[in-house]
């Protein structure tokens, strides 16, 4: 048994993606819309060019008839799905493999979230009848844990993790600055950043990724015929999905420093786009940096920095617009906002956008310049000990 | 008569001082401090903490064929309070379990229908006491719990040597079902009426067992009523009378008899005499004659010792918000959603009990438990593992100022067990500020919420006691 991935073999023609932030005068139908609409223009396409869809969201509806009640489809399969904070990543990696499979010729995933409705602060999941056991903790808590077991495990002092995560999220909101679709669109002072009201353990409120409403699309073809659609299609790569084991809970050896499931989901994906070292060849990532500490874990499970060396290169500016492997060119989730079921498929615009040098001039990246051709998206949903995650990797052009 | 073999107490760590009522209502209050239960605690809760005193006392399994679970202040009507004490104390489904609640009287009841049970009998006294904002009840009052396992075999720390009782119809004090705080008559009508019914009690005790009031080492005297009490004491002829724990506790109520009475025998000495009297829409007295394995009979945490293992930080507006008598505005979330019956139900060795699964395979310890393991994947390799009196470790936490509480900020900490186990949970009766990485806890049972009108008990983590700052100077 092997994951042998589908390299090459479909390519992305066409996307769209809506402004993310709070859509207090529009509702989930009105950016479903948008964001298919504009994918299908950005292709050339038309609703029945498409053979079936599939409909990331978390909660924001259920089943296809979310979507083809909207759209008015006709006599078309609609999959909705749900994979935690990597849903949109879910409908995209589904799409995917049925276009590959060779089922139908044209697909497209759909990611949608209305979470500005709810009134409340912060995400509200759903909460399924249970024996009242779990304790009552929110996400920030659950990833702060990180920050204090890193500091620990690579003798880094408080103030300077502290400098870390601060140069993480200024960098976000520096790039999402230069966003018109993000949610945030100021840059932030290192200071204002380090001494936001705390939330929970070391994370302050601009530590915390943005609650947001948005949607993104994205339409999936055989390779071959994607030139039909677009000059320059987006090669996928590797897809890859880990739903672990939820040892960390269990496991008095997990020590809150790493995701398991993330490094091996890149590491299967890595081997299915034929990646030997990430840190060299990707162009650009986008990471889900739902907190700072979460971002910084990252760099070292996805391959991009050394185990205890993260911090140093996020310092270095590694990981910045013009550095070595620009990381959230568009602002992450810090900036850009977190609709849930839209993010993945967010990711996979900016890279859609940057690899195809569509990007606005203020954010582009400088590493494809240097004959970069890769790059990675990657998502987590859960808690640390505790998580599915997603990475893909896509290219310019197909493999020689 | 059955014999006394063990016993068990739990005093909660908060204490309110009285000067701090005082000043809130520009009103003296009174010296001292009142133990208060925790936001997370009720009565039940705290009846199992003493119960799992009384029965880590005894160190051996005792089949236990009844639980008494008596208190005035029930969390739950028409549902019997004692089976989540039954269930948390992991006794023998075969065992009757029965509250006798609403009362102050029902205390000193259990205590003698555990004497007279045949069969090992488990009696724990459970209250949580106050009243309006400004009232005697909220200043005098204290939360505590005390056990008491009654058995014919076994050996005994202590004989019940005689007892009796006097019954009145009289309006003393009462509470109507639902009222937030109790109703007293005019005081001196009280201690009119109770000291010739406590004369009667005490007196018809003396004579069953022969002795008189200066053969009594040590009269525990109790009652919500304190003038009577008193009067009682000053009058009985008993030359040392037991601490009241007034300054330190304040009235326990239901569970006052059984806490004073196991203060008196944390320190008693083979061959004396106790004589417990209780007020209470009447009198009951008690004689015990203290045995000889009391000297092998002690206890690491003794009444004393957690009376000492105090936080006297406590703010009286959050008294008043834990005890429901100050709303303050919720956060912006979502209502917390209550526990649902059937997967209660279906984990109640976890949930109650505590009990983890440990793989025979490959030893590794699941909390919550688990069918499949998650090191070696063995299915069905499980054996269940108590871990409520296994001490952990602090392996990281956080401080929560987002998530629901009744009492924020939460601290959501890991905790690795001795001997092996993880868990993650609420750390309580713990200082934000003070918490730390390698730090020890014990798990203590608790109300965890109450939501969608069912109170949700489980367990959370709480720092190892140490002595309060006070305590040391002392």
């Amino acid at each position: 048994m092997a994951s042998r991935g589908i390299r090459d073999r479909v390519a992305i023609v066409g996307m769209g993606c809506t402004n993310f932030g709070e859509h207090w005068d529009r509702g989930v139908d009105d950016m479903l819309i948008e964001s298919t609409q504009a994918a299908m223009a950005s292709a050339g396409v038309s609703r029945d060019d498409i053979d079936a869809y599939w409909l990331g969201t978390a909660g924001s509806g259920t089943s296809g008839l979310t979507l083809s009640k909207v759209l008015r489809l006709e006599d078309k399969p609609v999959t909705r799905i749900e994979n935690m904070c990597a849903t949109g990543s879910e409908a995209l990696r589904n799409a995917c493999y049925a276009v590959a499979s060779g089922a139908i010729d044209m697909a497209m995933a759909v990611g949608v979230e209305k979470l500005k409705d709810s009134g409340f602060s912060g995400l509200v999941g759903t909460v399924l009848p249970n024996d009242g056991t779990i304790p009552e903790t929110t996400a920030p808590a659950r990833f702060s844990l990180l920050a204090p077991a890193y500091a620990k495990k690579y003798g880094v002092d408080e103030t300077e993790l502290r400098d870390v995560l601060t140069r993480i999220a200024w960098k976000n909101h520096y790039n999402g600055a230069r966003n018109t679709r993000a949610q945030f669109r100021k840059e932030v002072s290192k200071e204002t950043i380090a001494k936001a009201a705390p939330i929970a353990g070391m994370l302050g409120v601009f530590d915390c990724s943005g609650v947001s409403d948005g949607s993104a699309a994205a339409i999936v073809v055989r390779a071959e015929d994607a030139p039909r659609y677009t000059d320059h299609p987006i090669y996928v790569k590797g897809l890859s999905f880990v739903s672990g084991p939820a040892r960390g809970n269990i496991d008095s050896s997990y020590d809150f420093t790493t995701f398991p499931e993330v490094v091996s989901a890149a590491r299967d994906a890595y081997a299915q786009a034929g990646v030997e070292d990430p840190r060299a060849e990707i162009a650009m990532a986008e990471v889900h940096d739902c907190f700072t500490p979460t971002e910084l874990v990252l760099m070292e499970d996805l391959g991009f920095a050394e185990r205890g060396f993260g911090w140093k290169e996020v310092l270095a500016g590694t990981f910045d617009l013009d550095g070595e492997l620009p990381v959230n060119p568009d602002g992450g989730l810090k900036a850009f906002g977190h609709p849930i079921g839209a993010s993945g498929l967010r990711m996979m615009f900016e890279c859609w956008l940057q690899l195809r040098r569509e990007a606005p001039e203020e954010r582009r990246i400088s590493s494809l310049e240097r004959g970069r051709k890769l790059a990675l998206t990657h998502n987590l949903g859960g808690q640390p000990g505790e998580c599915v995650s997603f990475v893909s990797v896509v290219g310019i052009e197909p493999s020689t | 008569m059955a014999d006394l073999i063990a016993y068990g107490t739990y005093v909660p760590r908060h204490r309110l001082e009285r000067s701090s009522i005082g000043t809130a209502l520009g009103s003296p209050a009174g010296k001292g401090r009142r133990a208060v239960a925790g936001y997370d605690e009720d009565a039940t809760s705290m009846a199992v903490e003493a119960g799992r005193d009384a029965l880590r006392a005894v160190g051996i399994d005792w089949a236990l064929t009844r639980l008494l679970y008596a208190t005035a202040s029930p969390p739950y009507l028409d549902k019997t309070n004692a089976n989540v004490v039954h269930a948390a104390l992991r006794l023998d489904p075969s065992a009757l379990a029965v509250d006798m609640m609403g009362s102050v009287r029902s205390g000193v009841g259990a205590l003698l229908l555990a004497a007279e049970t045949p069969g090992p009998t488990l009696a724990v006294l459970s209250d949580i006491r106050t009243g309006l904002p400004g009232s005697a009840d909220e200043r005098e009052g204290g939360d505590a719990a005390a056990a008491f396992v009654f058995a014919t075999e076994g050996e005994p720390i202590a004989r019940v040597i005689a007892q009796a009782s006097s019954t009145d119809e009289f309006l003393d004090r009462w509470r109507l079902p639902g009222a937030p705080a109790s109703r007293v008559w005019e005081e001196r009508f009280g201690e009119h009426i109770y000291l010739p019914l406590a004369d009667a009690a005490f007196a018809d005790a003396l004579k069953r067992a022969g002795v008189t009031p200066a053969d009594v080492d040590v009269l525990v005297a109790a009652g919500t009523h304190g003038r009577a009490v008193k009067a009682f004491s000053a009058g009985s002829g008993v030359a040392r009378v037991a601490d009241d724990l007034g300054a330190t506790v304040g009235n326990a109520g239901t569970a006052q008899p059984g806490l004073l009475l196991a203060n008196v025998l944390d320190q008693a000495g083979p061959g004396q005499t106790i004589a417990v009297v209780v007020l209470a829409d009447g009198a009951t007295a008690v004689l015990l004659r203290v045995t000889e394995a009391i000297t092998g009979y002690r206890r690491a945490k003794t009444v004393a010792a957690q009376v000492d293992s105090a936080n006297p930080s406590l703010r009286y507006a959050d008294f008043l918000s834990w005890r429901g008598f100050l709303t303050k505005e919720p956060p912006r979330r979502p209502d917390p959603v209550g526990p649902a019956a059937p997967p209660s139900h279906r984990s109640s060795h976890y949930k109650y009990g505590f009990v983890a699964h440990r793989c025979e395979e490959c030893g590794t310890v699941h909390l919550p438990a688990v069918r499949i393991c998650v090191q070696c994947k063995a299915t069905d390799r499980m054996v269940e593992v108590p871990m409520a009196d296994q001490l952990g470790t602090v392996a990281t936490f956080a401080i929560d100022h987002l998530a629901y509480s009744p009492s924020p900020p939460v601290i959501a900490a890991v905790v690795d067990f001795d001997g092996g186990g993880r868990f993650s949970c609420q750390l309580t009766d713990a200082d934000p500020a003070q918490v730390a990485i390698g730090d020890r806890v014990e798990m203590t049972f608790r109300r965890i919420i109450t939501a969608s009108g069912v109170h949700n008990y489980f367990w959370k983590a709480r720092p190892v006691a140490k002595p309060s700052a006070t305590a040391k100077e002392a």
